[in-house]
């Protein structure tokens, strides 16, 4: 219950760095922003590649298998877009996402609580939510969306491998195909969908970070809270958004 | 002169603490602490482990709220102040905190800078430059380009008090500067303490419980009481009369006695006479 009312007070905060203190006079901080940008988001493209090649392939090996029981293989790369689009990309993204820049946010923010750094910047007059959260958020909001349609991309190609390899269609055939069956309504929800995640996953782990207490023990309890916390809200935030537009 | 008047020999009061009082959950640890610090004056305070006065310092430098009571910097009650006018008034001290609190993504000359490119209009030019003399200060020249995780813990401390002094701040706290240091390290510290306040004009708070530094720097003392008079000052005064003071307590504070009443005792007493009247 006092985490929900920390986790509340930093979007309270966060509202008023993002909206508010630039036309008072205490601008983005753009340098740090994209520093974050790289770190958060550009360190995470080869894992998200990887992930949504494996995904791509997965699923059209899945889908070709039952599809040919029906003589019905020509629905392959549908299948493989539209479930990449509107489901798959932006979900797996999270998971990456939390997986590797979530957690280390939590335990970054989380160490400079614990020596006394946030404090120190504080006592400076550099207030940490704009030093440090305002930065991370914007990366993440930006980078999210990025790194799905990135996915979006491996993922089909990883669905050709196996269309045009194993199934002998032509790439024409399957770009076709594979466009057929998704609406660009479909790919904004998508996009839309992981700007949410994104907003999640940097809120939830700021939160749980700057208030850790406790140490190194705190701090490893805080990143694996903030993994937990952040799959979870991501998982159910994925089946309220798919329940509001495609149900 | 009466008592209520004011000491000709003290400036302005920078700071004035009355009836400070924080409880955390039923625990006490500031117990109606008031004491006033004058421009110029090296404050310390002193008093064993445990007696709040790293929660003192906090309080002072307004990242704690006290329970009850008030606290004025500058002329400024800070106990309410917004958000807004804390940040305004923090620009005007310098706080050197106990680990050194350096940004562990800075390196040291980064971690300097860092005021001064936050608060001063300054190129980066004339900031390298106020930042070699800060690290020369310090004793730290060569090391700017060092992470803190590549130093040891006595320059890290050197580089924090750089990072403190940044915009020369008219008022500096200090929370436990020479701890961890060696002799040498120690008085190195305490002599800069002592120039900031001589040279430059600033008022120093310092914190801390090595008594070579209380004597060596401090011009006004208050000690903070620890068992039954947790939280509260039981002597204050100039050092001569820090010295003279007849308390037991202090006089074992100041002369290191294991034995006495600053050491809570009633534990292993009572430990004794079970095992005795097991016997």
């Amino acid at each position: 219950m006092e985490a929900f009312r920390q986790y509340l007070a930093l979007c309270g905060s966060l509202l008023f760095w993002l909206f508010v203190a630039p036309f008072r006079g205490k601008p983005w901080r753009i340098g740090h922003t994209f520093a974050q940008i790289v770190r958060i988001g550009v360190h995470a493209v080869p894992m998200s590649a990887l992930t949504a090649l494996t995904i791509g392939v997965v699923l059209a090996m899945q889908s070709a298998a039952q599809l040919a029981k029906l003589g019905a293989t020509v629905y392959v790369p549908g299948l493989v877009s539209s479930s990449l689009i509107r489901e798959l990309a932006p979900l797996v993204t999270a998971v990456i996402v939390i997986g590797r820049s979530g957690s280390s946010v939590t335990a970054e923010l989380g160490t400079m609580k614990v020596s006394e750094e946030i404090e120190a910047l504080e006592v400076m007059a550099i207030p940490p939510m704009s030093y440090l959260i305002i930065p991370r958020f914007l990366a993440m909001v930006i980078m999210m969306p990025l790194l799905a349609v990135f996915s979006i991309y491996v993922g089909l190609a990883g669905g050709w491998l196996i269309s045009h390899y194993s199934l002998h269609m032509s790439t024409a055939f399957y770009v076709t195909h594979a466009l057929q069956y998704v609406e660009l309504r479909d790919v904004g929800i998508g996009l839309l969908k992981s700007g949410v995640f994104g907003v999640l996953i940097v809120t939830i782990a700021c939160s749980i970070g700057l208030n850790v207490s406790g140490g190194a023990e705190g701090v490893g309890l805080a990143t694996t809270r903030s993994v937990v916390v952040s799959l979870l809200s991501v998982f159910v935030a994925n089946a309220l958004l798919t329940a509001l537009f495609f149900f | 002169m009466s008592a209520a008047e004011p000491d000709a020999t003290l400036g302005e009061p920078i700071i004035e603490v009355d009836s400070l009082v924080r409880h955390f959950g039923k625990q006490t640890v500031l117990n109606g602490v008031s004491f006033k610090v004058h421009a110029g004056d090296t404050f310390v305070i002193m008093g064993g482990s445990g007696c709040g006065k790293s929660t003192l310092l906090r309080h002072l430098i307004g990242t704690e709220k006290p329970t009850s009571g008030s606290i004025k910097i500058f002329g400024q009650e800070i106990t309410g102040m917004k958000a807004d006018a804390l940040q305004k008034l923090r620009g005007r001290y310098g706080m050197l905190f106990q680990s050194g609190a350096l940004l562990q993504s800075l390196t040291v000359a980064e971690n300097v800078a860092l005021p001064l490119v936050e608060h001063t209009p300054l190129d980066a030019g004339l900031i390298d430059t106020v930042v070699k003399m800060k690290l020369e200060q310090v004793g730290l020249t060569g090391h700017g380009h060092k992470k803190p995780s590549e130093i040891s813990g006595g320059m890290k401390k050197r580089a924090a008090l750089a990072r403190a002094l940044a915009l020369d701040p008219p008022l500096v706290f200090s929370d436990e500067p020479t701890a961890g240091l060696d002799p040498i390290m120690t008085a190195v510290v305490d002599e800069l303490t002592q120039r900031l306040t001589q040279k430059i004009g600033a008022t120093v708070v310092v914190v801390t419980h090595d008594m070579n530094s209380v004597f060596r720097i401090g011009t006004r003392i208050i000690m903070l009481g620890t068992g039954a008079n947790q939280g509260r000052i039981i002597a204050q005064g100039t050092p001569e009369e820090i010295r003279a003071d007849p308390d037991p307590a202090v006089q074992q504070f100041i002369n290191g006695d294991p034995d006495g009443d600053g050491v809570d005792d009633t534990g292993e007493l009572l430990y004794r006479d079970m095992l005795l009247r097991k016997l």
